[in-house]
């Protein structure tokens, strides 16, 4: 197999009928190297995954084959079944809140002859690149009891609705996913304008021509001529809702008691904390699961609609 | 086109709001690491603390954090770009027997998330002996960053010229020296923009440095910012001081290539 990689000295090769076997080797030279450490750290953990869902373990001892019992656990243990559905209630905020930002804000970047377009489409999309810790810990100061969005409460004479927002059992949960929408905006809005700035400019100024206004050409022109972007958005953001780890992990830890809690952090309490690494492999899987099949059902009516 | 004056003033408004928005939680982190650490520094005066992000630095150890941060970035970028290279041509300029099958492994590693993997990588890695060190927190994203890059690569070399490679063929070029002497110092674009995602996504990685490391002993910058906010609960100087240390060397990187950055997540994302 290494023989692709011999190095320069293989001879010019002009005569393609009879293809040498070392020719033939080439590109699985090429491979090798990035399939070894692809498979090594990232296929067979797979593996691993599934096998690991498997067993009853504390990762130490013996562990004992339980068949599919640890995904039983994972549909009937409320906390699961909470982080599951804490993850759903995360993609309003990751995914259809920012779609709808996105479009407005793109819609105007796109037909408004905005000056200053690349400082705005820089600052939007500056969320993007920084550390999600960093992220948290600046949002933590925002939603702090004496932090800025209390004393802004207080200073426009609505005191009576500032609270320790990421301690309250009700408001922990939608101020967590606010995080999200002010981070996945930018991407949205970047996304969106590269697919509206691709349609030919003549169609809207038909469109005016005939007297449609700002609002209808948005429906009857931008809209249908970007829907594989918006389907593109809300794949992104919508893995990004599910995968929440370090905004939980960081803000609350899962609390006030488990008003907060997501998939990704139960994987990591139960496998690092409470030593039930079955269960944690198992609610992995049922994650990945999950990934690809909402994937799968945004790009089906993705490319249904665009038909 | 023609927009009314209203509808110009509209949009200017909604843009302004929504900056002012993306930029507020920033804006008020850089400010607290620029204000008074207690209420004794204060009353000294003299405008902006600089010396927050000394003390910050010292206290919370992030020069032992930032140089773990740049030997793990430096050794996932380059081990898994020249990985990636040498893959996508493969998968771009060359024909062979099973192909469709690899590729579609390599896109599965795109998909999968770190939560799927990370348990068995923790048990298996320990089992090794690589818990710990450098490498443990490395090889994972190495993997990771092989499957997007494998990817990145591909699409690169299956637009770039035919002919080009057909000429340097005829000039006598093996397939090495059409990758390394031809295609690659054309592909400069390509490739930056494949290093710069690449940092990006291994300097803010957490859960695997988090996860590889129980001990602490490499610990990466993030990292170091999650444990020092827990010994400084009360403090938010310092605290938003070591945040914007820790933001820096990519905020920095993007304000100056920011156009790759986008274009890169952007292309990456509508391909898939």
């Amino acid at each position: 197999m290494r023989s692709g990689l011999a190095g320069p000295t293989a001879p010019p090769d002009r005569r393609r009928a009879a293809v040498p076997l070392r020719r033939r080797l080439t590109p699985y030279g090429f491979l090798l190297p990035a399939f070894c450490l692809y498979a090594a750290f990232l296929l067979v953990p797979i593996g691993r995954a599934v096998q690991l869902s498997l067993y009853e373990w504390d990762g130490l001892t013996v562990g004992t084959f339980v068949g599919l019992d640890n995904f039983a656990t994972v549909a009937s243990d409320p906390r699961l079944r909470e982080a599951f559905w804490h993850a759903l209630v995360l993609i309003i905020f990751y995914s259809v809140l920012p779609l709808l930002i996105g479009l407005l804000l793109a819609a105007v970047l796109n037909r408004g002859k905005v000056r200053g377009l690349p400082f705005f489409r820089t600052v939007i999309f500056l969320p993007q690149v920084v550390a999600m810790v960093v992220v948290a810990v600046a949002w933590r100061q925002i939603y702090a009891p004496n932090g800025s969005l209390n004393s802004g409460l207080r200073a426009v004479g609505l005191g009576s609705l500032a609270r320790p927002w990421l301690g309250d059992y009700t408001f922990s949960l939608p101020a967590v996913g606010f995080v999200g929408t002010w981070v996945s905006m930018g991407l949205v809005t970047v996304l969106l304008l590269a697919g509206m700035s691709r349609i030919p400019i003549d169609l809207f100024e038909a469109a005016r021509l005939d007297g449609a206004g700002a609002v209808r050409e948005f429906f009857a022109i931008t809209l249908p001529a970007i829907r594989g972007e918006i389907t593109v958005a809300l794949t992104l953001t919508i893995i990004a809702a599910l995968k929440t780890f370090d905004l939980v992990y960081v803000t609350t830890g899962g609390g006030p008691g488990t008003s907060t809690t997501v998939p990704s952090y139960e994987v990591y309490r139960r496998a690092f904390q409470l030593g039930e690494v079955g269960a944690a492999a198992a609610v992995g899987i049922t994650l990945t699961i999950l990934i690809f099949g909402i994937n799968l059902v945004v790009n089906k009516v993705g490319d249904r609609s665009s038909t | 086109m023609m927009i009314s004056r209203a509808e110009r003033s509209a949009n200017y408004v909604i843009l302004i709001v929504f900056a002012a928005f993306a930029l507020f939680p920033l804006g008020s982190i850089l400010a607290a690491a620029l204000g008074p650490e207690s209420a004794s520094v204060a009353r000294e005066g003299g405008g902006l603390h600089w010396e927050n992000f000394a003390t910050a630095w010292t206290q919370g150890q992030f020069g032992r954090y930032m140089t773990t941060s740049v030997v793990v970035s430096a050794l996932v970028v380059s081990v898994a770009l020249v990985c990636s290279i040498m893959a996508g041509y493969a998968f771009g300029t060359m024909r062979f027997r099973g192909e469709q099958a690899l590729f579609y492994l390599f896109l599965l590693g795109i998909m999968v998330p770190t939560e799927a993997i990370i348990v068995p990588l923790y048990f298996d890695l320990r089992t090794l002996g690589l818990t710990n060190t450098i490498w443990g927190v490395a090889l994972p994203q190495i993997a990771q960053s092989i499957a997007f890059g494998t990817y990145w690569m591909r699409a690169y070399f299956k637009s770039s010229n035919v002919s080009i490679m057909e000429a340097a063929r005829l000039d006598g070029a093996g397939t090495h020296r059409i990758l390394w002497q031809v295609l690659v110092p054309i592909g400069r674009p390509a490739l930056t923009t494949l290093v710069l995602l690449t940092f990006m996504w291994t300097w803010n990685e957490f859960l695997i440095p988090l996860v590889m490391s129980p001990s602490g002993s490499v610990r990466t910058a993030p990292l170091g910012l999650a444990f020092f906010q827990g010994q400084h609960v009360q403090g938010t100087t310092l605290l938003a001081a070591a945040a914007v240390l820790v933001a820096l060397p990519v905020v920095i990187v993007y304000l100056f290539l920011q156009r790759h950055f986008v274009k890169g997540m952007i292309e990456g994302a509508v391909r898939e």
